[in-house]
């Protein structure tokens, strides 16, 4: 080496910890290089990544590095931020990402940071729920509730106190944006969580983040220490969920927050007027708040102008599963699936054909390829009998077993209900046993069971059923989950089941 | 070092609201599991029924009624470990009397599966080598 040694960045995000990051930057160390740990930018296929004066190197093993420093790495990918992953992205959310050192308050307020709460602070209570009105913002968390419509009935609620509650419980498979918000930019939901109580009237705040993610939560909890003076006098507090899937649902994350099962509570009430405590609470998915420091910073004209339709500003899409280049991709609304899973995502990692994509986590649809011209947006994928929930995308080759994962939909609504409601807690089990029923090799027409041949059963089937008959009872079960259930788990639950069964009929024995 | 107790706990969450979660994430992370014990401590100070305390720690997989003899590796097996050939890893790959392989579901690391947890370190790209050293390197 002739140069003083290089500044070497690299990831301290889980996920890159996870690819061997630590590894990699002791042995950039070890060649007396400074190494800082950034955020990540978010390219999972090129983690461990190294950015050196701008340029790319990864995925990197230790092995790697003193290729790396003599310059002779078959690992380089040019200009990190002219690479085509990043350049199609528009980053609100996640500006800071794979830039600034997540604990770094002088980092944080170098890009910008606080200029929204300042703005808040400024403009007091009344305009800043009006500028989060205007902005179009919706819920990230999946419903796409509009957020300033929410906020508002909590400041307009009667009493003195009231809560700001994060749901960080991010328990979708396919999703990690609310994770990467935690570990990579955590003042930045600070910020939102305290523009949020500044407007609602709120002087405390809970983040409910799922055991699952230590990282985040550690990250969290040295973020509070390090901002208290700048979000006084609102105060903040992490809780860690405890592993259970159904805190995610809001009520349910309330009766846990409060120490109790978490059972998923009767709406009316709304949260927003009896909710932690039976008092006015805001409950936002992390993305939500992370987006309003840069509404409140550059106004809501200019997030009003990004978007599709009803569905304004931009989404961090996820791309995972068995997605050739996966990662976080954010943009505005509007982008079709299909350009998605085939342009950003570069189609499988196994090189097989796309089967199908599931949009929106557990409890979202399965779309086959002939869905790729959707635009991403809330109403499309309703009216194509989907949702986008949370936005993850994960993608399946040919060799998925759709019966296998409907039935596996059905088992994990039985594993997670709270039990609270019948149509989840007993139809997600007899939902299994349905699917089972139609996977078995050795299929005879199914006569009436013991109950059924009953003499006062005079609506039950007294014929042998067939597939078509089981098909028919999937579906009546289905529709009394969709329709009967108290929360999204029982009633989305038939989202997957039914789409699997919808677009590979032939795989259902039909 | 003096082994932390119930009372140690309980007295550090002393006025908490909600205070029931932390407490039994501190037992759970001190001895390993929630014992009876505990659960009758715990409701004397809250104020709340043994019932309504075992109900808690039985509805959330994170708190173990009886301790755990082995290491823990929680693999996860949600729909994007599955799209990365997860089940098919955990067919090959089975725990030992000291290492346990449990499901877990969903470490928001989707993009890089099959991933696992072990305590608080994630292990990403697994396969059946380095899922084996995994579990030989705790046993």
């Amino acid at each position: 080496m002739t140069a003083a040694a290089p500044i070497v960045r690299i990831s301290d995000d889980a996920l890159a910890l996870a690819c061997g990051a630590d590894a990699v930057a002791a042995a950039f160390a070890a060649q007396g290089c400074e190494v800082r740990r950034v955020s990540s930018r978010g390219m999972h296929r090129l983690e461990p990544l190294a950015e050196i004066d701008g340029q790319g190197f990864g995925p990197l093993a230790p092995g790697d590095v003193a290729a790396v420093l003599a310059g002779t790495s078959g690992r380089a990918i040019g200009r990190v931020e002219a690479h085509p992953f990043l350049a199609r992205q528009q980053r609100l959310i996640f500006a800071r990402a794979g830039i600034t050192r997540p604990l770094s308050l002088a980092d944080y307020a170098a890009t910008g940071g606080w200029a929204g709460l300042e703005q808040a602070r400024a403009i007091g209570p009344a305009a800043t729920l009006d500028a989060v009105e205007a902005s179009g913002l919706r819920g990230r968390g999946g419903a796409g509730f509009p957020a300033g419509t929410k906020w508002r009935t909590v400041a307009g609620a009667p009493g003195a106190t009231k809560y700001v509650v994060c749901n960080a419980d991010e328990g979708d498979s396919g999703t990690f944006a609310d994770r990467m918000v935690m570990e990579g930019d955590p003042f930045l939901l600070l910020e939102g969580m305290a523009i949020a109580a500044h407007a609602v009237g709120a002087g405390r705040g809970y983040i409910y983040v799922r055991s699952e993610y230590p990282h985040a939560i550690r990250k969290l909890e040295a973020a509070i220490a390090l901002a208290a003076p700048q979000l006084a006098p609102f105060t903040v507090e992490v809780r860690v969920g405890a592993g259970a899937y159904v805190c995610g649902e809001e009520t349910s994350l309330l009766n846990s927050l409060e120490g109790k099962r978490g059972e998923v509570r009767a709406k009316p009430p709304l949260p927003a007027l009896a909710g932690l405590f039976g008092r006015p609470t805001v409950v936002n998915n992390v993305l939500t708040l992370a987006s309003v420091p840069w509404i409140l910073a550059n106004g809501a004209e200019a997030y009003q102008a990004i978007g599709f339709g009803r569905s304004r500003g931009t989404m961090p899409i996820q791309l995972a599963g068995n997605v050739k280049h996966g990662g976080l991709f954010e943009v505005g609304f509007g982008i079709t699936l299909g350009e998605l899973v085939n342009e950003i995502g570069g189609g499988t990692a196994s090189g097989r054909p796309v089967k199908a994509v599931q949009v929106g986590g557990p409890l979202g649809a399965y779309h086959p390829p002939a869905d790729f011209h959707l635009p991403f947006d809330y109403e499309s994928f309703a009216a194509a009998d989907g949702l986008i929930g949370h936005a993850g995308l994960v993608v399946f080759d040919d060799s998925a077993d759709m019966r296998a994962q409907a039935r596996f939909a059905m088992a994990f609504c039985a594993a997670e209900s709270c039990g609270k409601c019948t149509p989840c807690r007993i139809g997600s089990t007899r939902g299994v046993e349905l699917l089972d029923r139609l996977g078995a090799s050795d299929r005879q027409p199914r006569g009436p069971d013991a109950v059924e041949a009953l003499p006062q059963m005079r609506n039950a089937a007294k014929a042998p059923r067939g597939s078509a008959a089981e098909i028919a009872l999937l579906e009546d079960l289905c529709e009394t989950m969709k329709f009967g259930s108290l929360c999204a788990l029982g009633g989305f639950t038939p989202y997957p089941v039914l789409s699997a069964l919808r677009h590979w009929p032939e795989e259902f024995g039909a | 070092m003096a082994a932390i107790t119930i009372e140690d706990i309980l007295a550090r969450h002393d006025g908490r609201e909600g205070a029931l979660l932390p407490i039994l994430h501190d037992v759970q992370a001190a001895l390993g599991y929630v014992p009876e014990a505990a659960i009758r401590a715990i409701a004397k100070a809250l104020n709340l029924s043994r019932a309504e305390v075992h109900g808690v720690v039985s509805f959330y997989h994170d708190f173990r009624p009886e301790p755990g003899p082995r290491a823990v590796i929680k693999l996860c097996r949600a729909e994007a470990c599955q799209a990365r050939g997860s089940e098919a890893l955990a067919a090959a790959v089975r725990g030992s009397d000291r290492v346990a392989i449990e499901p877990v579901y969903c470490l928001g690391l989707c993009s890089v599966g099959p991933n696992a947890l072990i305590g608080e370190a994630v292990h990403a790209r697994l396969d059946v080598a380095r899922l084996t050293a995994l579990v030989e390197a705790l046993a």
